[in-house]
C-alpha cells in the first residue's frame, strides 16, 4: 500500500491541506463540511441518548426510580426533539451525502459551496437554540408540540425550541436545494440518470421532500409562535382556533419527514449490498423509481396519525388506503435487495452486516406499520408502546443501522484509514441484539395497552419494561464501541487503498482520502452503475487499486 | 403477567384481525430472513461463477411485477378487513345508554343520565350498548379502554363519541393516552362492567341530585335558552320558530348548514352548537345566538344535551335506568 507520500498523488488530501481552525471553520470544501456536520450530529446523538437512557432507567420500576413526573416529561421531550431534528433528519444527507454527492457525480464540489457552509452554521445555531430552550426552563410537550398543550398549558420554553426547529428547517432546505441542483448540473460526462448510483436517486428524492415539506413545518411553527406571543387564535380553541388544524399541518411535514429519515438509509443499503455481493443491484430502475414514488405518495398519508383524533370517517379511509400504497415501494426495495444477494459473491464485512440488519429490522418496522395503517387495529394500538416500538424499528433499527453501515463502508475513503474489522462486526452484532431486546417487548406492551409517555405505569407491565431497559443498556455499549474504534483507527488504523471493497462508484476512483479537488482529472463514465465486469477488467494486477487488507 | 382479556365481541374481532396481521408478518419475516440466510450459505464469496451471476441479472421485470401485484392484493384485503371494523365505531345504536365523560388535567369526570357522578371510574352494564360522549375542559386527552380495544381523542370544546357493548363482567383499567402534561400517567381509572341486575342496584345505591335531564331543564330556563327556543312545555306552539329554531324534535333530525352540508343533529351537534352557534341557511332571526363557551361548564352542557334529547319523543329514550 502507498505510504503517506504517494508520488502519484498530485496533492495532499483535503484533511491535512491546511490544519488551522480558521481553515476548517471557513471551509467551502464539501468534504470538510461533512466532517463538521459529523462532529455536531454525533454530539447531538450523544445528548439524545442521555435522554433515552434516563427514560429507560426511570421505567425500571412501575412507580419510577429516579425522576419526578416533570423531569421525565422533559427527558422524553428532549430525546424526541434532539433525535428527530438534530440527528435523524440531517444524519445521512449532511454527513455521507455532503461527502459523497460530488464524489459520486465526479464533480469538484457541490453546486453552492457557500450555501453548504451556511447550512452548517444554521444547523449549529438551531441546535444551540433548541438546547438552550430545553435546559433553561425545559419543555414538556413531547416533540409533537400538540396544541393547546403547547400554547396555553405549558410552563416550558416553547419559543426558543420552536424557533430552533424553524431555523433548522432552513438548514435542511439549503442542503436539499444544493443536492437537487448538483445532481442536475454536475454529473460527469457520460453519467445519465440511469447511470447514477442508487444512493443519489435516494438523496435526490430526499431533497425534494426537504424542499417541499419543510416550509410547511416552518409556517406551522411560526403560527404557533404567533399565537403564543400575540394571542391570535389559530390552534387554540379558547381563542377560536382549531387544535386539529395544528395536527394536520404538523403531520403534513412530519410524515414526509419519516421518509427524509429512511430514504437515504435505503440508498446506503443499495450501495453496500451491491458492493458486498459484487453484483449489480437487482431491478435497478425499480429501486430507483421506488425512491421517487415513496417521496411522492409520502405526501398524502399524513392523516394516518389522526385515526382517533376526531377527523371524518372518509378522510380516515382514504388515508388508510394510501398508507398501504406507500408501503408497496418499500416492499419492492426489500425484495430487490434479496434478489441482489441471489447469485452474488457475498462477503460479510461489517458494512454488509449493518445492511442486513437494516433489511431485517426495517422489514419488522414496515410490517408493524401495516398494523397501524389498518384502521380498526390502529384504534387499539395507536398512542401505546406498539407505536413507539414501530417507529424505533424504522428509525433506529433501520436508519441508524444504515448510517453506521455507511460510516464503516466509506470510512476508508473519508479518513484514509481502515477501521478494525473484527470490532466492526462485533459492534454490528451487538447493536442488532441490543436493539431487538429493547424494542421487541414494547410491541407486546403496546398490545397490552401500556400508553406511551407515561412516567409511571401499572405493575403488570414491569417484566417487559425491565427487559426493554436491559436491552437499552446493551445498545448503549454497542453504540459507544464504534466511537472508540473509529477514533483509534484515525491515528492507528491501517492505511486504506483507493478501493478497498472493489466497489464501482466514482468515489472509489480517487485517492483515500481524496485530494481537495476530488479528482486529478474529470472522470468520464462509460457504463452503467455497478458494472463489475468493467471494474474487474480495469482493475489490473492485484494490489494496485483493488483488494483490501482483509478478505 | 396475564394476557389482555377481551371484554366485548368487537374486541374479539379486533384480536382476530391482529392475529391475521401477525401471521402475515411472520410469513414475510420468515421469507426475508430465510432468503437472506439461504443466499449467504449458497453465495459466499469464491463459491460462485460469473455465469450464475449473468443468469440472475436477467428476467428481472417479471419478478418485479409478480411481487408488486401480490403485495398489493394482500394489502387491499387487509385494508377492507380493517376498515369494516372501523366504520362501526361511527354508528352508535339508537338505544345506547349515554354517559358523559369530561377530561381535565388530570382526571376523568363521569355523569350518568340519572344524575349519578363519578371521578376516574366508569360503571356500565354488560349486554347493553353504551355510548360515551367525551369532551375536555383544557387540553387534548384520549380515552382508551384496552379490554374493549377502543380509544378516542378527547378535544376541548366539542363532543366525540365512543360506543361499545361489553359482554364480560369485571374491573379493568382505562387510560388517558394523549400526552396532556405533568400528571398524564396518573390520569387513569377503572371500568367496572356489571351484570344488568348489579348495574340497576348500583344506580339506585349511588346518590344523585335529580336526573341529568331535569338539571338540564332547569338550566334551559335559567340560562335564557327558553327565551328564544321553543320547547314543548314553555311555548304554546312547539313549532314556534319566530325567534329561533324550535327544540322540539330537533334531536335526531336532519339539519342543513350554511355550507350545504346536511348533518344529523346528534348529541355532538347539540353540544357544539351551544358552544358555537351554527349557521343555518334561510334562518334569519332578529337576534343572533351568542356563544356559551366559557359561560356554561361541561357538566352543565351535558345536562342540557340530555334534556334536549327528551324533546324528541319519537326516538327511543336513551335514559339509562
Amino acid at each position: 500500500m502507498s505510504g503517506t507520500l504517494d508520488p502519484t498523488a498530485p496533492q495532499r488530501s483535503y484533511l491535512w491541506q491546511d490544519g488551522t481552525l480558521r481553515s476548517w471553520l471557513l471551509t467551502r470544501d464539501h468534504k470538510r463540511i461533512a466532517l463538521l456536520y459529523l462532529g455536531s450530529i454525533t454530539a447531538f446523538f450523544a445528548l439524545g441518548s442521555v435522554g433515552a437512557a434516563l427514560v429507560r432507567l426511570q421505567l425500571l420500576e412501575p412507580g419510577g426510580t429516579i425522576l419526578s413526573d416533570a423531569t421525565y416529561n422533559r427527558m422524553f421531550t428532549m430525546h424526541g426533539v434532539v433525535m428527530v431534528w438534530l440527528f435523524l433528519v440531517p444524519s445521512i444527507p449532511v454527513t455521507l451525502g455532503n461527502f459523497l454527492v460530488p464524489l459520486m457525480l465526479g464533480a469538484r464540489d457541490l453546486a453552492f459551496p457557500r450555501l453548504n457552509l451556511l447550512s452548517w452554521y444554521l444547523f449549529v445555531a438551531s441546535g444551540l437554540l433548541v438546547v438552550y430552550g430545553l435546559f433553561r426552563g425545559g419543555l414538556e410537550t413531547g416533540w409533537t408540540f400538540y396544541t393547546p398543550l403547547s400554547s396555553e398549558y405549558t410552563e416550558g420554553r416553547v419559543l426558543p425550541v420552536v424557533l430552533g426547529v424553524f431555523l433548522n428547517g432552513f438548514s435542511s432546505i439549503a442542503t436539499g436545494v444544493n443536492f437537487i441542483v448538483s445532481i442536475h448540473q454536475l454529473r460527469a460526462p457520460g453519467m445519465g440518470w440511469y447511470r447514477l448510483p442508487l444512493m443519489l436517486w435516494a438523496l435526490y428524492a430526499t431533497s425534494v421532500i426537504f424542499v417541499l415539506a419543510t416550509p410547511v413545518l416552518g409556517i406551522t411553527l411560526l403560527l404557533l409562535a404567533f399565537e403564543h406571543l400575540f394571542r391570535v387564535g389559530v390552534f387554540d380553541p379558547s381563542l377560536g382556533g382549531d387544535p386539529l388544524l395544528f395536527q394536520q399541518l404538523f403531520w403534513f411535514y412530519s410524515h414526509p419527514a419519516v421518509y427524509i429519515m429512511i430514504l437515504p438509509g435505503m440508498g446506503v443499503v443499495s450501495e453496500i449490498v451491491s458492493t458486498f455481493c459484487h453484483k449489480p443491484v437487482f431491478g435497478y430502475r425499480f429501486v430507483a423509481w421506488s425512491s421517487v414514488s415513496i417521496a411522492a405518495i409520502g405526501f398524502v398519508v399524513w392523516g394516518h396519525h389522526m385515526f382517533v383524533a376526531g377527523t371524518s370517517l372518509y378522510s380516515a379511509i382514504v388515508f388508510s388506503m394510501f398508507s398501504f400504497f406507500v408501503s408497496v415501494p418499500s416492499a419492492i426495495k426489500v425484495f430487490n435487495w434479496l434478489g441482489t444477494m441471489h447469485g452474488g459473491s457475498i462477503r460479510l464485512d461489517a458494512p454488509m452486516l449493518y445492511a442486513m440488519g437494516f433489511i431485517g429490522l426495517f422489514t419488522v418496522g414496515g410490517l408493524t406499520g401495516l398494523f397501524l395503517a389498518s384502521l380498526a387495529a390502529d384504534v387499539h394500538l395507536t398512542q401505546t408502546y406498539f407505536v413507539v416500538a414501530h417507529f424505533h424499528y424504522i428509525m433506529v433499527g433501520g436508519m441508524v443501522s444504515a448510517y453506521f453501515g455507511g460510516l464503516h463502508y466509506w470510512w476508508p475513503k473519508i479518513t484514509g484509514r481502515m477501521y478494525p474489522e473484527t470490532w466492526g462486526r462485533l459492534a454490528a452484532g451487538l447493536i442488532f441484539f441490543g436493539f431487538n431486546l429493547t424494542f421487541l417487548p414494547q410491541f407486546i406492551l403496546g398490545f397490552e395497552g401500556m400508553p406511551r409517555r407515561y412516567a409511571t405505569y401499572p405493575a403488570q407491565f414491569q417484566v417487559l419494561n425491565v427487559l426493554s431497559s436491559a436491552g437499552a443498556g446493551i445498545l448503549a455499549v454497542a453504540y459507544a464501541l464504534p466511537l472508540v474504534y473509529f477514533t483509534w483507527s484515525l491515528f492507528r488504523g491501517a492505511r486504506a487503498p483507493d478501493n478497498p471493497w472493489r466497489a464501482t462508484g466514482l468515489e472509489w476512483r480517487t485517492a483515500s482520502p481524496p485530494p481537495v479537488e476530488n479528482f486529478a482529472e474529470t472522470p468520464v463514465v462509460t457504463t452503467y452503475a455497478y458494472d463489475y465486469a468493467e471494474l474487474d477488467g480495469r482493475a489490473g494486477p492485484p494490489g494496485t487499486a483493488v483488494g483490501g487488507p482483509h478478505v | 403477567m396475564t394476557w389482555l382479556p377481551e371484554a366485548s365481541a368487537h374486541a374479539m374481532r379486533i384480536d382476530l384481525l391482529l392475529a391475521g396481521l401477525v401471521v402475515i408478518s411472520l410469513a414475510v419475516l420468515g421469507l426475508v430472513f430465510g432468503l437472506m440466510l439461504l443466499n449467504i450459505l449458497r453465495f459466499r464469496a469464491g463459491r460462485t461463477t460469473a455465469i450464475a451471476r449473468a443468469i440472475a441479472a436477467h428476467k428481472s421485470w417479471r419478478f418485479e411485477i409478480v411481487w408488486t401485484a401480490v403485495t398489493l392484493a394482500i394489502f387491499f384485503a387487509l385494508f377492507l378487513w380493517a376498515t369494516q371494523l372501523y366504520v362501526v365505531g361511527f354508528r352508535p345504536p339508537a338505544g345506547a345508554i349515554q354517559v358523559y365523560v369530561t377530561g381535565k388535567q388530570w382526571m376523568w369526570k363521569v355523569q350518568y343520565p340519572g344524575g349519578q357522578r363519578e371521578i376516574n371510574a366508569l360503571h356500565v352494564p354488560a349486554g347493553r350498548p353504551v355510548q360515551l360522549l367525551l369532551t375536555s375542559e383544557d387540553v387534548i386527552h384520549d380515552f382508551s379502554i384496552p379490554v374493549l380495544r377502543i380509544k378516542h381523542d378527547v378535544l376541548p370544546g366539542r363532543y366525540q363519541s365512543l360506543w361499545f357493548t361489553a359482554d364480560r363482567t369485571g374491573s379493568f383499567r382505562f387510560y388517558c393516552t394523549q400526552f396532556c402534561g405533568l400528571a398524564h400517567s396518573r390520569m387513569t381509572g377503572t371500568l367496572t362492567i356489571l351484570s344488568a341486575a348489579d348495574y340497576a342496584g348500583w344506580l339506585n345505591s349511588t346518590p344523585a341530585s335529580g336526573s341529568l335531564a331535569a338539571t338540564g331543564e332547569a338550566l334551559f330556563i335559567r340560562s335564557g335558552c327558553s327565551g328564544c327556543h321553543a320547547s314543548s312545555r314553555y311555548a304554546p306552539d312547539a313549532a314556534d320558530t319566530s325567534r329561533a329554531p324550535s327544540m322540539v324534535g330537533l334531536y335526531g333530525s336532519r339539519v342543513v348548514l350554511a355550507d350545504g352540508r346536511a348533518v344529523v343533529a346528534d348529541a355532538a351537534f347539540l353540544h357544539d352548537s351551544i358552544v358555537d352557534a351554527p349557521r343555518r341557511p334561510g334562518a334569519s332571526f332578529a337576534t343572533e345566538m351568542p356563544s356559551f363557551r366559557g359561560v356554561l361548564s361541561e357538566d352543565e352542557l351535558a345536562a342540557l344535551v340530555a334534556y334536549l334529547q327528551t324533546l324528541s319523543p319519537t326516538l327511543p329514550p336513551s335514559a339509562g335506568n
